[in-house]
């Protein structure tokens, strides 16, 4: 059997444009590819991560032109266009996002599988603006499991990207 | 003045491998990147027991990039005996071999698996390869199973029979006060977040590199040599990521074998992942029936106890736990007698998951000791205070340390016990209900054998290195300050290497023994390197450390000093120029030795924990809220108070999910785990999860391992349940004994409140 050779693949695939990360990418894609697929098997940013591939868990959170979705959801060449911001591209060069900083500090997390997913919505809740104190944080990123549990954690974490950024309701919880 | 950060063993740095984490750079199992890759995704069977009769791939074979469907009709040769396929921790029994023939033995097990050029296209084409089979009868029900309940006669190597002492029959039946009560606990699955996944490397001379989500890198090579008839040396297991695995990950599973097996039939890189839905066809945490009875003296003294249990296992693997022993060996009582067996089902084996045995016995245990005390008329932890034992009482031995009444008063304290009333309804506010309960935890401290190497470099960097994991637990940042702690160097000169089965022999990655085995490995091996350096400093011309033993000395700041003149000292890298050295490199391994086999006979050796718990029920919709948890541990020494602290979370989190979430439903009539997705097998959320509080009680204990440190893993699962039970009934004044306490079961008019 070694001597199977590669086979082309030979659907018609579309092409797209999307900017990731800053970088635009001209890409030619199938159609029943998905954003998460995309990113982690053919452009190797393998930051966002699968762990149910059914919008259930999070894990695959990214930004798509700064709200955050699940991208196992969404297929591809419906983005043709957008901007697409992963885990890889929150940093600037060695300068990290407050809550990539928050996270470690806050020890938010421990196996870290979901923590890509569970900052990329963060940093979508903080665009979003709505989030003011703890009970709504926990509410608002209630679609991010964590199975290791770093739950409170992740709350103090954002709490403190939130309040340096003076967006904290006073008195809250 | 001396403004070097303090890194060593007992303080709280971040996490070491934390950057990588938040960047998206750590790497996991499926994400290392190979050219001319092959995905393989498997294709699950649809029955629980019989045979498959017809398997029709042709289908499948004509999707354009597909490259092979393998099968048990076409797959290369396997080992052909049971021992071959045995990993280091797998239970008695025949372990599944996966294509092996065209038996089925539980649902959802993999019969074919199509290997693509891409993902896509080989999930499209195992959705077109059909099979036929042949069913027969078989049986998931577990209360059902109990008819085939039994004790094999080869037990599990890891299992601890109980121990009885007295009459408990007699006392039990003496008792003026008593309480009996059957217990249920539903299967669970692990579901760490990330899936079993195996990225295989064809290295083209045969050799393979295979990146595999496991708990075990060595244990993965070893099987994998087994199975395929390979010497483990061609083998190289790498896992320097893992995301969560919570026991799933201790024994070798099926994903690994298929991609080994199909990058050797083609030669070629192959990877496969399970999907979320196959994460519910291997190991998980058995069901169990639990019956405790327990009498005491109307003044609470506790006089008898009676301690049955049965966990689920698969036909083919008798998996065993120690569910029964727990309560035994806490309670200060003169009778006590346990009993345990497990039952068939035609599932996958169950296997350990996080505190296997403990969290299941000692979490209904404790059910049962607060039944006990409302029966007695006496508040819960007062009734734990008055049967306090210093001793092991079921083994009668001394314990090495034991700071659990400590526990009990500092998490009494801190949670405000003492303005509890007794009576349950007794605390309502607005519409809802208050709660307050309290439990007990208790594992094991366990120590295994583990080796460790040290590299240091001209330049000062030091490496170290052994073949652990870190599953999130931390062990990168243990060994790094176990590092620093003896070598006084600054986390940024320390690199730890782990997850690779070419590195110094480790165990598994479980039972909570990671942290004290490989801590003391690196602190051997680094005392080793220090003393090499002590003996090349001294040799140095005019050395101030000329003469100076390794007590006389302190490393820090990377310097080697006179403990009573730190001005007399040198630097390490000068001594490393001085003496021409480029590197120092040493191998050591950790055991217990001839005293700490001693003491393991002598003595035992156990963490324990107090857990408070508040919830509020809202009684016409039976929600319930745990809106607060106090955790105060005894575990002995603490690396780092805060990685230390989120093992606790962690644990707390999964007990209070193991207390109202976590269930998997069977379909009887299909046999198979029928809510098996994120959606429908419930854990706790970030809204679910309230206030949280860990302590750790002073507990110094040299004896227990060599660096006197216990281990965290586990402790924090145990008893968590059993404090939210006990909350719900001082709550609502209903006692639901079988886990979770799900909304149906608190609404429930039939449950005699």
């Amino acid at each position: 059997m070694s001597d199977v050779a590669p086979i082309s693949i030979a659907f018609a695939a579309m092409p797209i444009t999307l900017t990731i990360n800053g970088h635009e990418r001209r890409l030619s894609v199938e159609p029943w590819v998905t954003l998460l697929d995309l990113l982690r098997e053919r452009e190797d940013l393998t930051g966002s991560k699968k762990g149910c591939d059914h919008g259930q868990c999070g894990a695959c959170t990214v930004l798509v032109d700064g709200r955050r979705m699940n991208s196992c959801l969404k297929l591809a060449v419906s983005l043709d266009g957008a901007s697409i911001t992963t885990i890889e591209g929150l940093a600037e060069g060695d300068r990290l996002d407050p809550l990539q900083q928050a996270f470690m500090d806050h020890d938010a997390f421990q196996c870290g599988y979901c923590t890509p997913g569970q900052i990329c919505s963060a940093k979508g809740l903080l665009n979003e603006g709505r989030a003011r104190t703890r009970d709504e944080v926990r509410e608002m990123m209630s679609g991010n499991l964590c199975r290791c549990g770093a739950y409170t954690n992740i709350v103090d974490a954002v709490m403190q990207v939130l309040e340096s950024r003076g967006q904290i309701k006073e008195a809250a919880e | 003045m001396n403004v070097l950060q303090n890194v060593g063993i007992g303080s709280a740095i971040n996490r070491v491998d934390g950057l990588q984490k938040v960047t998206g750079r750590a790497r996991y199992a499926a994400e290392h990147p190979v050219p001319g890759l092959l995905h393989g995704v498997i294709v699950s069977g649809a029955i629980p027991k019989g045979r498959i009769v017809t398997l029709e791939d042709s289908e499948a074979r004509a999707v354009p990039g597909v490259v092979e469907v393998l099968s048990h009709k076409n797959r290369p040769h396997v080992a052909w005996f049971d021992r071959s396929h045995k990993d280091m921790v797998a239970p008695p029994g025949s372990p599944f071999k996966a294509l092996y023939d065209d038996k089925i033995l539980f649902s959802g097990q993999p019969i074919a698996l199509v290997i693509a050029e891409s993902f896509e296209v080989a999930r499209y084409a195992a959705s077109l390869v059909r099979a036929s089979y042949e069913v027969e009868p078989h049986n998931t029900d577990f209360h059902k199973a109990q008819a085939e309940r039994f004790m094999p006669s080869k037990k599990r190597d890891t299992y601890h029979p109980p121990k009885n002492r007295g009459d408990a029959d007699a006392a039990f039946a003496a008792a003026p006060v008593k309480v009996s009560a059957e217990y249920h606990l539903a299967t669970e699955h692990h579901n760490p977040m990330e899936m079993h996944a195996s990225t295989v490397v064809w290295e083209g001379d045969g050799s393979l590199t295979v990146f595999d989500k496991t708990q075990g890198p060595q244990n993965v090579r070893d099987y994998l040599a087994g199975v395929f008839g390979m010497s483990a040396s061609t083998i190289r297991v790498m896992n320097p990521f893992v995301g969560g695995a919570f026991g799933s990950g201790l024994r070798p599973q099926y994903q690994v074998y298929l991609a080994v097996m199909a990058a050797r039939m083609l030669q070629r890189s192959v990877r496969v992942v399970m999907t979320r839905q196959q994460m519910f066809t291997h190991g998980h945490r058995p069901e169990a029936l639990q019956s405790v009875q327990l009498g005491a003296e109307r003044d609470g003294t506790m006089t008898a106890i009676r301690n049955s249990a049965t966990t689920s296992t698969s036909r083919y693997e008798n998996n065993m736990e120690d569910v029964v022993i727990w309560g035994m060996m806490n309670y200060a009582c003169e009778n006590a007698a346990g009993e345990y067996a497990i039952a068939p089902v035609d599932t996958a084996t169950s296997t350990d998951m996080r505190a296997p045995g403990a969290a299941t016995g000692m979490t209904f245990f404790e059910m049962a000791v607060d039944e006990l005390a409302y029966a007695a008329g006496i508040d819960p932890l007062e009734f734990r205070l008055k049967n306090y034992s210093e001793t092991d009482q079921m083994n009668g031995t001394p314990f090495t340390s034991k700071a659990l009444r400590e526990a009990y008063a500092e998490g009494a304290e801190a949670f405000g016990w003492s303005r509890r009333s007794q009576a349950p309804r007794s605390m309502k506010e607005g519409r809802e209900l208050v709660g307050w309960g309290v439990a007990t935890g208790m594992w094991d401290a366990m120590f295994s054998k583990t080796s460790a190497s040290a590299r240091l470099s001209a330049n000062g960097h030091l490496e170290v290195a052994s073949a652990a994991s870190d599953i999130g637990t931390g062990t990168y940042t243990v060994m790094t300050q176990a590092a620093a702690d003896t070598l006084g160097l600054p986390v940024e000169q320390i690199a730890v290497r782990l997850g690779d089965s070419s590195l110094p022999k480790a165990p598994v990655e479980g039972g909570s023994w990671m942290a004290a085995s490989v801590g003391a490995a690196v602190q051997l091996a680094c005392r080793s390197v220090a003393e090499k350096l002590l003996s090349a400093a001294a040799k140095m011309q005019n050395s101030p450390l000329a003469g100076a033993s390794m007590e006389a000395v302190r490393f820090s700041g990377g310097r080697i000093a006179l403990r009573d003149d730190p001005a007399r000292g040198v630097a390490i890298t000068e001594v490393m120029r001085a003496s021409g050295t480029d590197v120092i490199a040493v191998e050591e391994t950790a055991s217990a030795g001839i005293s700490g086999m001693i003491s393991q006979m002598r003595k035992s050796r156990n963490t324990h924990s107090a857990i408070f718990v508040e919830v509020r029920v809202d009684e016409e919709l039976g929600v319930v809220r745990v809106t607060r948890v106090v955790n105060a541990v005894a575990a002995g020494r603490i690396i780092n108070p805060k990685t230390a602290r989120s093992q606790i979370l962690g644990g707390v989190v999964m007990g209070i999910s193991m207390a109202l979430h976590e269930e998997s439903m069977t379909d009887h009539r299909y046999g198979r785990f029928m809510n098996h997705n994120y959606a429908e097998y419930h854990v706790p959320v970030n809204a679910d999860i309230h206030d949280i509080q860990v302590i750790f009680v002073d507990e110094p204990d040299p004896e227990v391992t060599p660096l006197g440190v216990k281990g965290l893993g586990e402790i924090g699962i145990v008893g968590t349940a059993a404090a939210v039970a006990n909350a719900i009934f001082h709550a609502t004044g209903k006692r639901v004994r079988a886990l979770p306490i799900t909304i149906d079961k608190l609404v429930d008019d039939t449950v005699a409140p």
